[in-house]
């Protein structure tokens, strides 16, 4: 089966919503498909005990009521069909889809960086973290140790007490000079500011990083640097943030230029293909102010509503210096590539350790020869680990772009090479 | 000198023959690009193919090779040996498995038929109205990239290695990117593909072919299991064919291919050929449709008109040996080509008749001085 749409919109998190929101008024036809079971990405993750803030639910509304844009939940992009046309797959069949312009709003996922005893049992990401309390996943009475880098932290922390955690240190590996000149900053985005007082925990410490998660069959306890001492904290659970890597593969697999490990896109949020555009994360960390006003500006633009496109600049510039700070003073600490030991896996699907891939001269060499990022996850985790931890390039992805029924591949006969 | 030997290509082959000649004290040196080849992208299944005389004699010996060779192989070669089952699907294919038996057996190869009962329960995955299948149980499996590494540190220190790229080969001397000369006692052309780059005159055309592999479903198939049609489609000269090939991987994963192209040079995953492809593995493996597949790529083979490698001394050029143009039995018959190259430099007597491989059977002498006047 085919379908065919004017606008074809890759996500529906903040900035797919957006874009779908900004170019339904043209009377588009237009798709939005996202692969989990309800729009709003990761920060406006829906679940149980998810509490969608009010513009979350704006969105949903809006989305809703537009008649002419039609959302594919818990459908994934498996591979590229032709020249404009992808091959999606939902839990019960598979389908191809032929767009005129398409806007990539793919995210971004965590950067997780390996240490010993990062594989233990309670340690996870502090989105993962985040996801897991939004789902239902009772916290009562556990003790919780977040560490990482950025404001996510903060964030993972008030959401973790709201189900119950004890919260027993917040580590954040900028130094305090840092965090003070981005806290001076903050009087510029008024609203980012009371948001950072009313997330201000008296567990927060700056120079602090983890080096290990101790225990032997769950985690026990967290060891952290603090400020240039060894402590040790007991603790049931640990959440790292260390950061968001843009979702680039799809954009890369359609051949849209890559720059700064972020798709690059122009001032109308174009990319390097024609009838190609992308927004939000996947073209660098922003927050989710910047990924609204980047959807809207790509969903005028793909529309051709330059003039509308143009009066969200402004806009767009305020969030995009309020990122430029968030990246320059939460740069990652170049100690935390020295974290894994010999024996620290870096590839949890294969069990590849560090000192299987130190040896190695590239990510394809490593791959070939360690089996390093060779199971179901394609690489998506310990990839964006070697990239930081060696500075490895990683290839463009192929066909499955992720794990898909052979059945739904077959859909594939009538494919045209790409081109 | 800079070496006894030069070897071009750190693949299986090229491996091979850096082991085999260092064993015999010769210091060798193994350039290799590190562009990737068939080495990298092939199925690394031993099997004994019966084509023709000469296919069957070096796959049959090499096999012999790598069994010796099987008990000091490192873990991470990941050999098994699983056998190979040739799957009939109807009277006439089963009668085409007794005869191949018949041709493997007088070659000292073990094999045996097996009855469409006894096939559904060895392999009960297979899509049951199958006639039978002719079972080989010397044939194996290997993971190709580790085991031609595993060969490289089998030489101590008589083996070095270089990443370079070859940019010229004349006789017994090389030139590298930068257009510096190396120079050897010998030079060895084991670069499949790329050959042809330093030798236009080599008769190698690229065979595409893609590989897909799935998640991890332990258990489901125990032997390499390839449809008896398979030789019919490996040996098509022109256009695209596919046929049923799944390899049971050590790690529970199911390894499918085959597809043959002539047409196509670029390494992208065709779409049109990986369904082909599937859709044939189905045909034998109905079950297969619901297991998640989680990676495929392509790669190239370095075929010949013939089908067999050249394996001797380049005719034209005093100095240059070729073990080239392995076509899809690059893995399999590594060790017999480093055996017969071996043998032929030292002037020893061979363990089968070179004569079938010689590079002279395309490449003539006197049309070299025909050139050169």
């Amino acid at each position: 089966m085919t379908r065919d749409f004017d606008l074809l919109i890759i996500g529906a998190g903040p900035a797919g919503m957006a874009a779908a929101l900004a170019a339904a008024p043209s009377g588009a036809r237009i798709a939005i498909i996202d692969d989990n079971p309800a729009p709003g990405g990761q920060i406006w993750r829906d679940g149980v005990q998810a509490q969608l803030p009010a513009a979350a639910q704006r969105y949903r509304a809006a989305l809703a009521a537009a008649s002419n844009v039609q959302l594919f939940a818990a459908t994934r992009v498996v591979a590229i069909a032709g020249p404009q046309q992808l091959l999606l797959e939902d839990d019960n069949s598979a389908w191809n889809v032929r767009y005129s312009t398409l806007i990539l709003c793919t995210g971004a996922r965590e950067l997780l960086l390996p240490f010993p005893g990062w594989t233990l049992p309670g340690v996870t990401g502090a989105g993962g973290l985040q996801a897991l309390v939004k789902g239902g996943v009772p916290l009562t009475g556990e003790r919780l140790v977040i560490a990482g880098s950025g404001p996510l932290l903060l964030a993972s922390a008030a959401s973790a007490r709201k189900a119950g955690a004890q919260i027993q240190r917040i580590a954040e590996q900028a130094s305090l000079a840092a965090l003070s000149a981005f806290t001076l900053q903050l009087a510029r985005w008024p609203g980012k500011l009371l948001q950072a007082t009313q997330l201000l925990d008296s567990h927060y410490r700056s120079d602090s990083f983890v080096v290990a998660a101790l225990g032997s069959e769950k985690l026990e306890a967290v060891r952290l640097s603090q400020s240039g001492k060894i402590i040790e904290i007991p603790c049931e659970r640990l959440a790292c943030g260390f950061g968001l890597i843009a979702n680039t593969q799809l954009g890369q697999a359609l051949g849209c230029r890559v720059a700064d490990q972020a798709i690059a896109v122009d001032d109308w949020q174009a990319c390097s293909r024609t009838d190609h555009y992308a927004a939000g994360e996947c073209t660098g960390f922003g927050g989710s102010e910047l990924a609204l006003v980047e959807g809207a500006i790509a969903g005028h633009a793909a529309v051709g509503e330059q003039h509308q496109a143009r009066a969200l600049w402004p806009q767009r510039a305020r969030w995009q210096a309020f990122a430029r700070q968030l990246n320059r003073r939460f740069a990652l600490n170049p100690q935390l590539k020295q974290l894994a030991e010999a024996d620290t896996l870096v590839c949890r699907c294969e069990d590849v350790p560090y000192s299987a891939l130190a040896e190695r001269s590239s990510w394809v060499d490593a791959k070939l020869h360690s089996r390093c990022g060779m199971g179901p996850c394609q690489g998506r985790i310990c990839g964006a680990a070697c990239e930081y931890l060696f500075d490895w390039q990683t290839p463009t992805p192929r066909v499955p772009l992720t794990p898909t029924r052979i059945d739904s591949l077959l859909q594939l006969a009538e494919a045209q090479v790409h081109g | 000198m800079n070496a006894d030997v030069i070897v071009i290509g750190a693949g299986i082959v090229g491996s091979a023959c850096a082991k085999t000649l260092a064993q015999r004290g010769m210091n060798v040196l193994v350039l290799d690009s590190q562009r990737g080849g068939a080495t990298a992208a092939g199925m690394g299944h031993l099997v004994a193919m019966d084509d023709n005389p000469a296919e069957l004699a070096l796959s049959r010996y090499s096999i012999e090779l790598w069994q010796q060779w099987a008990p000091q192989l490192a873990a991470d070669c990941a050999y098994r040996n699983c056998g190979t089952l040739w799957l009939a699907a109807n009277q006439e294919e089963l009668q085409a498995a007794e005869h191949k038996g018949e041709t493997l057996r007088a070659q000292g190869v073990t094999c045996q038929l097996l009855d469409a009962e006894g096939l559904r329960q060895t392999e009960p995955m297979l899509r049951r109205d199958l006639s039978g299948a002719l079972k080989v149980n010397g044939d194996s499996i290997v993971y190709a990239p580790n085991a031609a590494c595993w060969m490289l540190t089998q030489g101590g220190t008589r083996i070095r290695q270089r990443c370079e790229q070859v940019s010229a080969v004349e006789g017994n001397r090389v030139r590298l990117a930068d257009g510096s000369w190396l120079q050897a006692k010998l030079v060895i052309m084991a670069n499949g593909i790329h050959a042809s780059e330093l030798c236009p005159e080599l008769p190698i055309r690229p065979k595409k072919g893609h590989i897909l592999i799935t998640d991890r479903y332990p258990g489901r198939i125990q032997h390499q299991l390839v449809e008896l049609g398979y030789a019919a489609s490996a040996h098509v000269t022109s256009g695209t064919t596919v046929a049923f090939n799944a390899q049971p991987r050590p790690t529970g994963q199911i390894l499918l291919g085959s597809s043959r192209q002539f047409d196509s040079l670029s390494p992208e995953v065709e779409g049109a050929v990986l369904a082909r492809m599937l859709q044939r593995a189905l045909d034998y493996l109905p079950e297969l449709g619901q297991l998640n597949a989680i990676r495929s790529w392509t790669g190239f083979r370095a075929a010949t008109p013939d089908g067999l490698p050249l394996i001797g001394a380049h005719p034209q050029q005093p100095g240059l040996w070729l073990a080239v143009g392995h076509e899809g039995l690059g893995v399999t018959t590594a060790p017999g080509t480093a055996q017969l190259l071996a043998e032929q430099l030292l002037g020893e007597p061979s363990a089968i008749d070179p004569a079938p491989y010689r590079p002279e059977r395309f490449l003539h002498t006197h049309e070299l001085k025909e050139q050169h006047r």
